[in-house]
């Protein structure tokens, strides 16, 4: 018996999302009425949820300066103790406060935005506790696979410092594509725009 | 704690082997020239932030959510189009059934016309086709849904490119890094092969992959034709015997 398996099966290859993708993910947002009551997604809290409201915004943008206003983006994050949501019970009628999953079209001039609550502290592959990040999965027409990335937060200053993640970016100026700015309002706003390509090009993973 | 490996359960995924898939850059497919990262990706291997997943129970999806031949038809009328089941498994790479997982599906009418703003093409609209629908895998990995057979479509590319009748996919699997979109075509169709999106990926039997098998023992008779499509996702190295996460 083999402790590490090998594949014994490839991948399927990806292919773009193409520039219908909001029918097939956000279909209620292009019009696409009746089918399903709201888009998977576009709520990732409800009044019970525990943590600090934020809102995650900014804007997509190509290598030509353009706003990417066909795009798809998810998020992924803990809750406000560091805790990922456990899989439900596949007939569970609850659903959580804080399912840490959200999902949203860009607009037309490439904005996304999220409304969340601030996420705690995870522990990263060395033990110690990754600094608060929320991760990112970005599609559209043109991006042939997802790309992966994250957003940490500025005023997490001393613990982006010490993040396993954001010290494995050599550049101490591309580890800022990855720093969202804290902008105070009555929910306090968290604001990075992802350069797909240009001289700010966003850090993106192979994870 | 037992060795028994849960969805979600933490276990260093496999490598993605991106010579398999397509790279970002890609001339011959216009829309990826500037949006295509320069920079090579950062090698992170994941960590418990993309090891872990959104998860979604049964009781969120309607019952004509995998019926695209009515879920979006009035008056108990149905889409135009040839009727067809479209069915598969998703596996993970050590081909282990991947069950509860979410699939969503879009595509255009039987015309080749999507129902869209942007949508160019003159094909006319079908009324009764939204062009939308999703399932959750059952125990064993299986998705199926109804729907009407695509029509081809011309796109602005080239001077006069043409996509192949397909079906777009997304596909979540346990952990936000199995997280995947892709496409199916349909067997025997020549123009799989002179399309620029498909040519975005290198190999030919990774395109192979993603072409659906007619299978005429699933028909429905007078009904609907059938067609298979399996989809992998990225394994786990985790066994029976070992299921924490590896540090690096
Ligand atoms: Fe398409």
């Amino acid at each position: 018996m083999k402790l590490h398996p090998v594949p014994v099966l490839k991948e399927s290859p990806s292919q773009t999302a193409g520039p219908y993708v909001h029918i097939g993910m956000t279909p209620n947002f292009c019009g696409i009425t009746g089918v399903i009551d709201a888009d998977p997604g576009i709520s990732m809290l409800t009044a019970d949820a525990e943590g600090e409201r934020i809102i995650i915004t900014g804007r997509v943008i190509d290598g030509a300066g353009a706003p990417v206003n066909d795009a798809v983006l998810e998020l992924w994050q803990a809750d406000s103790k560091g805790s990922f949501v456990a899989p439900m019970a596949p007939n569970s009628k609850s659903v959580p406060a804080f399912t840490g999953w959200g999902r949203q079209p860009t607009q037309p001039d490439g904005t996304y935005r999220f409304e969340t609550i601030k996420p705690g502290r995870v522990d990263g592959p060395d033990g110690k506790p990754m600094a608060p990040h929320v991760s990112l999965w970005i599609v559209a027409r043109g991006i042939n696979i997802g790309l992966q990335t994250r957003l940490y937060f500025a005023d997490e200053a001393e613990a982006n410092a010490a993040d396993f993640v954001l010290n494995k970016i050599m550049d101490p100026r591309r580890r800022e594509t990855l720093i969202a700015r804290r902008e105070e309002g009555p929910v306090p706003r968290y604001v990075l725009d992802i350069h797909l390509q240009g001289e700010r090009e966003t850090v993106f993973f192979d994870i | 704690m037992s060795g028994i490996i849960l969805p979600g359960a933490d276990g260093m995924l496999f490598q993605r082997d991106r010579d398999w898939h397509p790279p970002a850059d890609t001339p011959g497919y216009k829309s990826s020239t500037f949006r295509a990262p320069r920079h090579s990706l950062l090698a992170l291997g994941p960590t418990r932030s993309e090891m872990t997943g959104p998860t979604f129970g049964h009781e969120k999806l309607g019952e004509l959510d995998n019926d695209l031949i009515r879920n979006f038809s009035q008056d108990g009328n149905e889409a135009i189009g040839q009727r067809m089941i479209v069915y598969g498994q998703v596996l993970d790479e050590n081909a282990r059934p991947v069950p509860d997982t979410l699939v969503e599906y879009w595509q255009a009418n039987a015309g080749g016309r999507y129902r869209h703003k942007k949508e160019g093409y003159l094909a006319a609209l079908d009324p009764n086709f939204g062009g939308f629908g999703r399932s959750i895998t059952d125990e064993n990995g299986f998705y199926h849904f109804r729907t009407v057979k695509p029509g081809a479509y011309p796109w602005p590319n080239g001077g006069n490119d043409w996509r192949p009748a397909h079906i777009h996919f997304s596909v979540f699997g346990h952990a936000f890094a199995q997280r995947l979109i892709t496409q199916m075509y349909f067997e025997g169709d020549p123009m799989i092969w002179q399309c620029p999106i498909v040519a975005t990926i290198p190999d030919k039997a990774a395109i192979d992959q993603l072409i659906a098998r007619l299978d005429r023992h699933n028909t429905t008779p007078m009904d609907a034709l059938a067609y298979r499509f399996d989809i992998v996702l990225r394994g786990r190295r985790s066994t029976m015997f070992e299921n924490k996460l590896e540090g690096n």
